[in-house]
């Protein structure tokens, strides 16, 4: 039976991707942030886990606003990203989990959640950075099963929808027969805006807030409303409904592991944290 | 959706209408070549995505703010940002008035 080893949450701003190519993980200005991936290695080293779901924003690569689904989830065995046009580099592909994928889509839709299913699908920065901080290695020692969550054309779906979506693909994950050790992944965030006047907006108590409660009480926080997000956390830091979806598939106990908030990296409040979850039926024997 | 956050433009459904065309040349712009096609011909190249007048001038002053108010998002727009080598927190500190020195510092602060 496949497990859930646990959850990560990290930010994924792009010029992370420049200063990795660039080696700059020491400077002064980026080793706050890189640092606090020593334990997210440590941790890695010690569940092993061979697939990872990852919640995450598409930012204008596979989707247009023409036609943009609410929520998408890959089904491939092999993800490429491409040129984004603001001149990251481009990511080498990530291998897929096309069989965990579909068992994933038939078990939400048949849970009423009627996702959009991509036999092709390209991961941007979203995906791609988050993989190379988690994995820096030469190697991908995972397969993927992407799951995107419109946060830029209103209306996006509620914090209380993507917890909902997240337990949904938890169930999902907890029914899949093959062994296989499954770590879910958030990412984006935390409070951030790249426009308007409020550009630059940050808000450290907020983000405590979203960091502290998100563990043991994510119900509160999805009575947030979008409208209240926004302006708490700022335009782009909606991104934390990937977060949400991320809490929601830890169907077990769940713990805070690491936590590592870092201001600024470019314009944004950055965070990293690792959660444990301790299966309830592992539990029960115990 | 409410418009009440100071300095926020929500991308809804009056902004999503208004930008269609503005965000559709932005998002051609993940292609180098089409990026070359610009810089080459912008007025051609924005007259082929069928951008209107108040969206050609807002491109033509470089003028962030302005892509907004005419429907731009600032996904898309970084795009083209880009093609001029400004990056989020140039195009932060230009829709704000500060400096980028400035820009950054406040930032900085913010997280001390």
């Amino acid at each position: 039976m496949a497990t859930i080893v646990g959850g990560i949450a990290t930010t994924h701003v792009p010029s992370i991707g420049k200063a990795i190519a660039e080696k700059k993980q020491k400077d002064p200005y980026w080793q706050p942030f890189f640092k606090g991936f020593d334990y997210v290695h440590y941790w890695l080293a010690r569940t092993r886990p061979d697939i990872a779901v990852v919640f995450y924003n598409d930012h204008g690569l596979n989707f247009f606003l023409d036609r943009l689904p609410t929520f998408a989830v890959g089904a491939a065995n092999e993800y490429r990203s491409e040129d984004e046009g603001w001149g990251i580099p481009v990511s080498r592909p990530i291998p897929g989990d096309a069989a965990l994928s579909w068992h994933v889509i038939n078990s939400l839709v048949a849970d009423e959640f009627d996702v959009t299913m991509c036999q092709d699908m390209l991961i941007d920065h979203a995906v791609t950075i988050p993989m190379a901080l988690i994995w820096p290695g030469p190697v991908w020692p995972v397969r993927i099963v992407p799951i995107e969550i419109n946060t830029v054309q209103h209306p996006l779906p509620s914090l209380s929808r993507c917890l909902k979506l997240g337990r949904a693909v938890g169930r999902a994950i907890d029914s899949y027969a093959p062994d296989s050790r499954v770590v879910v992944i958030g990412t984006g965030g935390l409070s951030h805006q790249l426009d308007g006047t409020r550009a630059g907006f940050v808000n450290k108590e907020f983000d405590a807030l979203c960091l502290d409660k998100i563990v043991a009480e994510p119900e509160t926080l999805a009575r947030i409303s979008i409208h209240d997000l926004v302006q708490q956390s700022g335009s782009q830091g909606v991104e934390f409904l990937n977060w949400m979806a991320m809490r929601g598939a830890m169907t077990g106990r769940v713990s805070e592991l690491h936590r590592n908030y870092h201001i600024p990296i470019s314009n944004t409040a950055a965070a990293t944290v690792v959660y444990g979850n301790e299966p309830e039926m592992r539990r029960k024997a115990a | 959706m409410q418009q009440d956050i100071p300095g926020t433009t929500m991308f809804d459904a009056t902004q999503a209408q208004k930008g269609l065309a503005l965000n559709r040349m932005c998002y051609s712009f993940n292609s180098a070549e089409n990026r070359a096609a610009f810089l080459k011909d912008e007025e051609g190249y924005c007259r082929k995505f069928g951008l209107n007048e108040q969206q050609q001038a807002a491109v033509k002053s470089r003028n962030v703010l302005a892509m907004i108010e005419a429907g731009g998002n600032v996904y898309y727009l970084a795009k083209l940002a880009g093609i001029f080598g400004l990056n989020v927190q140039d195009i932060g500190a230009q829709q704000t008035g500060m400096s980028v020195e400035a820009f950054k510092a406040k930032l900085q602060s913010a997280g001390a």
